[in-house]
């Protein structure tokens, strides 16, 4: 049996907005999710909020979370579901994401073109090892991210002056949420440094 | 108080509606109009709103001009905040104007023609003398017009006679979910699609005045008119789960098509070409100036130099739509005190530096002649 | 669908926009946060206000709003003008969000024309109403053409302007929507916000979103995002004021709005943020109950 939706598509889906809105202005900033789906395996209920709040009829998505979730997908949030990285507006990633040069950055003229990677990773927490700074920041972001692929930090930061082309990312993580905008720059610190968070 | 006048908004706007929902139903001795009526009796306003307000029925439009005074720009508006509410259910399939049940159709450029020339209901030929008998009460209505015996030969479009001869280049069908404007913004250069669709919802006297300034000069003009044709057409939608056509209604439109010469280009040998215009309901005007304006636009695709405001496609679409033309106009009465503020500022201070300037040149000046 | 007529939102769905609508003017916002500065087409709806009249700022908000949200809207820096009441009346009926005039207390304000004098927090959110989102709209009308010369960052336009009306009057002549440079990359409009109210947006704590219906066009600031008033180095940008003190309040550091007295050059200054100048009337009053609020001064020509 399909694992239903959004209790109330409407609230929810503002909720689960706000929450990403907040995680893109702040980037490092930790939201939590609290909108009880129970998606089909291998997604996370903040994976599956996230997609459902903003996929729809109007954006491919590219998924390699398998047929449930797809199908899932398919029926809740009607979205097409495309085979080819570089016609998604939105890709979704459990594991390791499509080759970056295969995404759709955007153009010069139209760098909002550029395609959003929802990216599920094993945890998250606020404080860690990867140092974020950028537009939303004040000073600096801690971010502790359990389960990125490797290599991704550094194919990420190759995109970088590509500006104002570019990907933007959202990490979930069971009902967690984060994201990492085009203009955040990532530097990870050796994790022997003991960190003071401020 | 000036200061105190601004504020108490609330209570102002309850007021005014009050005042304005009174003036709307004017002297309560007479009869109110009914929607009906209006439907019915005022049938080219409610084809203008459901043109401008891009709603085909009949019966809202005429509401809305009764809600607004008459205010066909106010109307329109009202039908397109109602319409932008409606859930879309998909595109319709191309309408098929050559099989029109026509009431009226005119050639300018054939004395006769297959399907022949039907005058239909039209003021052209009337003498524009006030009939006063209208102004009586209770008149008896007028004696129905005598009807045509044959029933209706197919009416083949006059563009589509020079298109067999080779002498008019038949427009490339469009493929795919056409541009839908209520959806996504403008682009520029914008498909003829949706310039269409955009001069399909613009102001009559915007496109009237452009379509005037192309036949004075302003742009490289020939027009003739092919053809206007005006009458109902069946409305299909092919909904993809069903994989077939289905008729879902029937709707009047004016049709207009324009043939202008070119004297070709590199690629293209000499030959006429088209000018395009159609309107909801009975737009006779609207529909002859669009196709004016629409020609005057394909200047670009043509390889003929753009001088003219009519050719301009960014002036002309970005400035053809009255329902957001008439907010940003009409936005100039709300208060704007704050920005008045700091202009005046600016211009103080501005006026301090010329001001000092001056005598700094009028002094050394006056020191002279007392020296002298 | 969970919100049917009846519904306390007179047949429509909460915050009046369907739920394609939000969505798409949602995606339209997550991208304008991650380019700073940049204006993202979006499918702007008719609503049932006018063009010029807020469209824009409504769409925004409608997109944003939750039950939860304390809404306070302002336009010249009043609550209680025409065009705020209006709007926060629309949303008080589509979407029974509570309202406030009190700038601390709200989690969104729309606005139109003006920052509020009291500092904004995190945990709120600045929508502006935007006529003309496009800062080079009165050197260049056409869009085809700003648009590419967003693309290049190609700004010398605007420069030379400012450089000319130097040379010309020894001021730049731009009191308002005065332009500014977002996060070193685009140009931007502020809104028709004055001058004065420049430097509030550079590194505010607030999340600032714009959105202009008529031009559909959305584009936002980030939280502590640089915002840079265009000048130079031997003309820096400068804030300006009227040259005075609010009669109400006492206040010389906020914006002051001229009223008129009589028609003999009779004049006073007033706050334009009403909600900062009550609050500042009321504070008074408690610190010092006995004495009232400073009369009105009033100059006039002798």
């Amino acid at each position: 049996m399909m694992q239903p939706g959004f209790t109330d598509p409407v609230l929810d889906g503002q909720s689960v907005f706000r929450a990403v809105l907040e995680a893109t202005s702040r980037p490092g900033r930790v939201q939590e999710i609290s909108a009880g789906l129970t998606p089909p395996a291998p997604l996370h209920p903040a994976t599956a909020a996230v997609l459902l709040t903003l996929a729809d009829t109007e954006t491919p998505v590219f998924s390699d979370a398998g047929a449930a979730a797809a199908e899932w997908l398919r029926f809740h949030a009607g979205c097409p579901l495309v085979a080819a990285p570089a016609t998604a507006a939105f890709l979704l990633a459990t594991g390791a994401p499509p080759a970056l040069e295969e995404i759709d950055l955007g153009s010069d003229e139209a760098p909002q073109e550029g395609a959003t990677l929802v990216l599920q990773v094993a945890s998250l927490a606020e404080g860690g090892a990867l140092r974020l700074s950028g537009p939303g920041i004040e000073h600096e972001h801690g971010l502790h991210v359990e389960g990125l692929p490797q290599g991704f930090l550094a194919a990420r930061a190759a995109l970088a002056p590509l500006y104002p082309r570019g990907l933007d990312i959202i990490l979930c993580a069971g009902t967690r949420v984060a994201a990492l905008p085009r203009t955040t720059i990532v530097t990870a610190l050796p994790r022997t440094t003991t960190v003071m968070e401020g | 108080m000036a200061y105190v006048a601004v504020k108490g908004g609330e209570r102002a706007i309850g007021n005014a509606h009050a005042w304005l929902e009174e003036t709307r139903r004017g002297d309560p001795s007479l009869p109110a109009l009914s929607v009906a009526q209006i439907e019915a009796q005022m049938g080219l306003a409610v084809d203008r709103v459901m043109a401008e307000g891009a709603c085909h029925d009949r019966g809202l439009a005429a509401l809305a001009i009764k809600q607004a005074q008459g205010d066909l720009i106010e109307a329109a508006f009202l039908l397109r905040a109602y319409r932008t509410t409606l859930p879309r259910f998909g595109h319709a399939l191309p309408l098929e104007t050559g099989a029109m049940r026509i009431r009226r159709r005119v050639s300018a450029t054939y004395k006769d023609l297959p399907g022949g020339q039907v005058l239909g209901p039209t003021y052209d030929y009337t003498h524009r003398l006030l009939d006063f008998a209208l102004a009586a009460e209770g008149a008896p209505p007028p004696p129905p017009a005598p009807q045509a015996e044959a029933p209706q030969e197919h009416a083949p479009h006059v563009t589509e006679l020079l298109a067999r001869e080779g002498l008019m280049a038949r427009e490339a069908e469009a493929r795919g979910e056409p541009a839908d404007l209520t959806r996504a913004p403008l682009a520029f250069p914008a498909s003829r699609a949706a310039r269409l669709q955009n001069l399909a919802r613009g102001d009559e006297g915007f496109l009237l005045g452009l379509g005037y300034s192309t036949q004075r000069g302003y742009g490289n003009s020939h027009p003739f008119v092919g053809e206007i044709r005006q009458g109902s057409v069946t409305v299909c939608l092919m909904p993809p789960e069903l994989g077939f056509e289905i008729e879902i209604g029937e709707i009047d439109v004016t049709e207009c098509q324009m043939v202008n010469q070119f004297h070709g280009s590199k690629a293209e040998p000499p030959q006429f070409t088209r000018g395009y215009g159609l309107a909801l309901g009975r737009g006779e005007r609207k529909a002859m100036a669009m196709a004016l304006v629409d020609r005057a636009l394909m200047a670009g695709d043509l390889g003929e130099e753009r001088t003219a405001p009519a050719q301009d496609e960014e002036f002309v679409l970005l400035h053809s739509d009255n329902v957001e033309a008439t907010g940003f106009v009409e936005h100039l009465k709300l208060p704007h005190y704050v920005d008045f503020q700091s202009e005046l500022e600016v211009v103080r201070r501005m006026r301090a530096t010329a001001e000092a300037a001056l005598r700094a040149i009028a002094e050394p000046a006056r020191e002279e002649e007392v020296a002298e | 669908m969970s919100h049917e007529p009846g519904s306390p939102f007179g047949g429509y769905n909460f915050a009046y926009l369907d739920e394609n609508t939000k969505r798409m003017i949602r995606r339209a916002l997550l991208k304008a946060v991650a380019i700073p500065g940049h204006q993202v087409p979006f499918g702007a709806r008719e609503m049932p206000l006018p063009y010029g009249w807020g469209t824009g700022g409504i769409q925004v908000t409608a997109a944003i709003l939750g039950p939860r949200d304390v809404l306070k809207v302002i336009d010249q820096g009043a609550d209680d003008t025409t065009n705020a009441v209006s709007i926060r009346r629309f949303f008080s009926r589509v979407a029974g969000v509570r309202g406030t005039t009190r700038t601390a207390e709200a989690t969104i304000i729309q606005t139109r024309h003006r920052i509020p004098e009291t500092p904004l927090t995190e945990a709120q959110t600045l929508v502006y109403q935007v006529p003309m989102p496009e800062p080079l709209f009165r050197l260049e009308p056409r869009l085809a053409e700003t648009r590419r010369m967003h693309a290049l960052a190609d700004y010398g336009l605007m420069h030379v302007k400012l450089y000319e009306d130097i040379a010309r009057h020894g001021h730049v002549s731009t009191a308002y929507s005065y332009p500014v440079m977002v996060g070193g990359r685009y140009l931007m409009s502020p809104s028709p916000i004055p001058a004065f109210d420049n430097p509030k947006m550079h590194r505010m704590p607030a999340l600032q979103l714009f959105g202009a219906g008529r031009e559909k066009k959305i584009y936002a600031v980030p939280p502590y995002t640089e915002v840079r008033s265009l000048d130079f180095e031997d003309h820096p940008f400068r804030p300006h004021r009227a040259d005075g003190c609010c009669a109400l309040c006492g206040s010389t550091t906020s914006y002051l709005d001229e009223v008129l007295t009589d028609d003999r050059g009779g004049r006073m200054f007033v706050c334009s943020d009403t909600d900062y100048c009550e609050e500042r009337q009321e504070a008074a009053a408690t610190a010092a109950p006995a004495s009232t609020t400073p009369a009105p001064e009033t100059e006039g020509v002798a």
